[in-house]
């Protein structure tokens, strides 16, 4: 379990942890390195190892999920991206293989050892808190903020309250002023940015850290000001001292519209359509979004994969291995005469593709008769299956709140509660649907415990057996099937391009995971030309169609 | 053998094309061919009984009085006309069609039409 690396980049820490020069300066020679070491970024992580570590409940292997509890585990969605010396699942020594490091030098950290120190930061921490460190800074910064028109009203007050001028009206309206401005900055703030984080990502979220900062200068240079010319002479216009707190609250109030438009206005329009393609699959559907960074865009992307996408069931292959393996090459290549030995390979191997292509193989027919018959008993199964579902919804009914419940003395019926119904009711249809959810291969996704508590869903709200069957006909969207804890999804985001760079034509990325990959390209959304035609409702005329004869 | 190479002709025989000259009778104070045409660019070409390919709008013998003018000369029902006068009549309106075939000045009227054969026509017309 030390062999997974959290490193989840630096989301908050860079500008307020103890590593951010070190950080600032790793991320400075990612981008050039990920421009010129652009190939080497996108091969450099080998998920398929043997022997994986990581087994959670997304992946399917078989029967034998193991739930590994994971207290390093940390949050949903955490993205990371892939960088040519960094391990992700694999164990540190994987870096001694590489050949080439580049862009080291002995004034700059390396590699290893930012892996190290991230490492013991992260094992150092207790990693619930990792997702909620950003944010709380944030917040942080921001009470701090709110409180300084504050503070900077009552200083003076309690500082030097005789020497102060009295100030009538306008500070009065000025007072009221400030107040409901920051109870409206109060309340948009709680609105807008006091929500729970939902992915982590893996390099810093550019507007958020351009914002806050800003904040922070702001605030840090009204106390500046504040101090040098209020605090140390003494001032005595108190109603300057209002006004000064007021334009600061008016600035913030500017600050927060500006957040507003660049965290969540400006991404709004569509601007690009992304295409999202399942490697294993071919799953693949199109999304519209707007000006995104490709972190932004990954998440948001992902938000949509776990409700629009049908689960990934490893065991629905494309070919049986009895159709393919029937494709053996007979052929044997003899070479006649002298030929050189470096092409004698490349020679040999494309004259056996060509004949083996050129060979008629029947394999396609034997699919076609494989599928006709997997489908054949498929429905035959499902015909099973409903008639025994609606068999058994048929013995029981919702006893009404007026009906005795014992009709006559010979017939007892015995009151049930909704659990108990549905255990009576699951019995004649258990096989049926057992051998249904074996030939369509989903069995690891319904236990039947689960089983059991969908149907006493359905029959609490009264559903129908055909509402009962939905989840079971069709695949239904990855969401159905997590299970629900606190830990999160773990993806990986691998791009060529700097992950906070925005969005652009051609740009391919894709998010990884254990035994699949979703690819990701964007192409913008064409611009429309859009013309007018007006048309008088009056030009509407028609005329029969003619065929008359006429006589010369 | 015969009947073979009739068939053959039958199958070989496809439109042919007929000049023909039908001078007008005066009748009262009109003149006439003594035939009726159908089709135009601006009919509706799907309901023409005598076209072969019925997206064909050109003009066409629907009616050929007996004894006329038309009938002498050897105007058959069917007959697809592609020339009046050496005006072209296979682009033409229905009202165009007449005009160039009734114009007072002109008594006679030469006329270009195409036949599918005579077998075919017959058939066509039991059918």
């Amino acid at each position: 379990m030390d062999n997974e690396s959290q490193y989840s980049g630096y989301s908050y820490k860079s500008s307020h942890s103890r590593n951010s020069r070190k950080h600032r300066d790793r991320r400075d020679r990612h981008r050039s390195k990920s421009r010129d070491g652009s190939s080497r970024g996108d091969k450099s992580v080998t998920i398929h190892a043997p022997g994986e570590p990581l087994l959670d409940t997304e992946s399917t292997r078989g029967d034998d999920r193991v739930i590994l509890p994971l207290p390093y585990h940390t949050s949903q969605h955490m993205l990371k991206e892939i960088s040519p010396p960094l391990s992700l699942l694999q164990d540190d020594n994987w870096g001694e293989t590489t050949t080439v490091q580049t862009g080291t030098s002995e004034h700059s950290v390396s590699n290893e050892d930012l892996t190290r120190v991230s490492k013991e930061l992260e094992e150092s921490s207790p990693l619930e808190c990792r997702r909620f460190l950003g944010p709380g800074l944030g917040a942080v910064l921001g009470l701090f903020a709110l409180v300084t028109p504050l503070a900077f009203l009552v200083l003076p007050q309690l500082l030097w309250r005789e020497a102060l001028e009295p100030c009538g009206t306008p500070c009065e309206g000025l007072y009221v002023s400030l107040a409901f401005k920051l109870l409206v900055l109060l309340i948009s703030t709680w609105a807008l940015f006091l929500r729970p984080p939902r992915a982590t990502l893996p390099r810093f979220y550019v507007f958020r850290c351009l914002l806050l900062a800003l904040v922070f200068l702001f605030v840090a240079s009204y106390w500046l000001f504040y101090g040098v010319r209020v605090l140390e002479p003494r001032e005595r216009d108190y109603r300057g001292i209002v006004g000064y707190a007021a334009s600061l609250v008016d600035a913030l109030l500017f600050i927060q519209y500006l957040a507003l438009v660049l965290l969540e206005v400006r991404h709004l329009q569509p601007a690009f359509c992304l295409k999202v393609v399942r490697t294993t699959d071919g799953e693949s559907r199109f999304y519209n979004v707007g000006h995104l960074s490709i972190q932004r865009a990954a998440v948001w992307v992902l938000d949509q994969y776990y409700s629009d996408f049908p689960v990934y069931n490893p065991a629905l292959l494309n070919l049986p291995k009895s159709i393919l393996s029937k494709k053996s090459s007979g052929f044997k290549v003899y070479t006649l005469g002298e030929e050189n030995n470096t092409n004698n390979s490349t020679g040999q191997s494309r004259a056996m593709i060509a004949a083996a292509a050129r060979r008629r193989d029947n394999s396609h027919n034997e699919y076609y008769y494989e599928e006709a018959e997997m489908d054949r008993r498929v429905r035959k199964r499902k015909a099973r299956l409903v008639v025994a579902v609606e068999e058994a919804f048929t013995h029981i009914k919702r006893l009404q709140d007026d009906e005795p419940a014992a009709s006559s003395p010979k017939h007892p019926r015995e009151v049930m509660d909704p659990r108990e119904a549905a255990q009576a009711i699951f019995a004649p249809m258990a096989r049926a649907m057992q051998k249904y959810l074996r030939t369509t291969r989903q069995q690891p996704y319904h236990s039947m415990e689960s089983i059991i508590n969908h149907l006493q869903f359905c029959i609490t709200h009264n559903m129908t057996p055909k509402a009962f069957l939905e989840r079971y006909l069709s695949p239904g969207p990855t969401l159905q099937y997590q299970r629900e804890n606190g830990m999160g999804r773990q993806w990986t985001l691998v791009s060529e391009e700097p992950v906070t760079s925005a969005l652009s034509r051609g740009l391919v990325f894709s998010l990884r995971r254990l035994d699949f990959s979703l690819v990701v390209t964007v192409t913008p959304l064409p611009f429309l030309h859009l013309g007018e035609e007006f048309i008088d409702p009056k030009s509407h005329k028609f005329v029969m169609r003619l065929q008359s004869e006429t006589s010369v | 053998m015969s009947s073979f190479l009739s068939q053959l002709h039958f199958q070989l025989s496809c439109a042919l094309q007929q000049r023909i000259e039908i001078c007008k009778l005066r009748q009262g104070e009109h003149l006439i061919l003594g035939f009726s045409i159908g089709g135009g660019i601006d009919q509706d070409p799907g309901q023409n009984p005598f076209s072969e390919d019925k997206s064909d709008k050109g003009i066409y013998v629907t009616r050929v009085t007996p004894g006329g003018p038309a009938e002498v000369a050897g105007l058959m029902m069917g007959d697809k006309v592609m020339q009046v006068n050496g005006w072209d009549m296979t682009m033409v309106t229905h009202d165009q069609a007449r005009k160039r075939l009734t114009k007072k000045n002109e008594d006679i009227v030469r006329l270009l039409v195409t036949r599918k054969s005579l077998e075919q026509a017959v058939r066509h017309s039991m059918m």
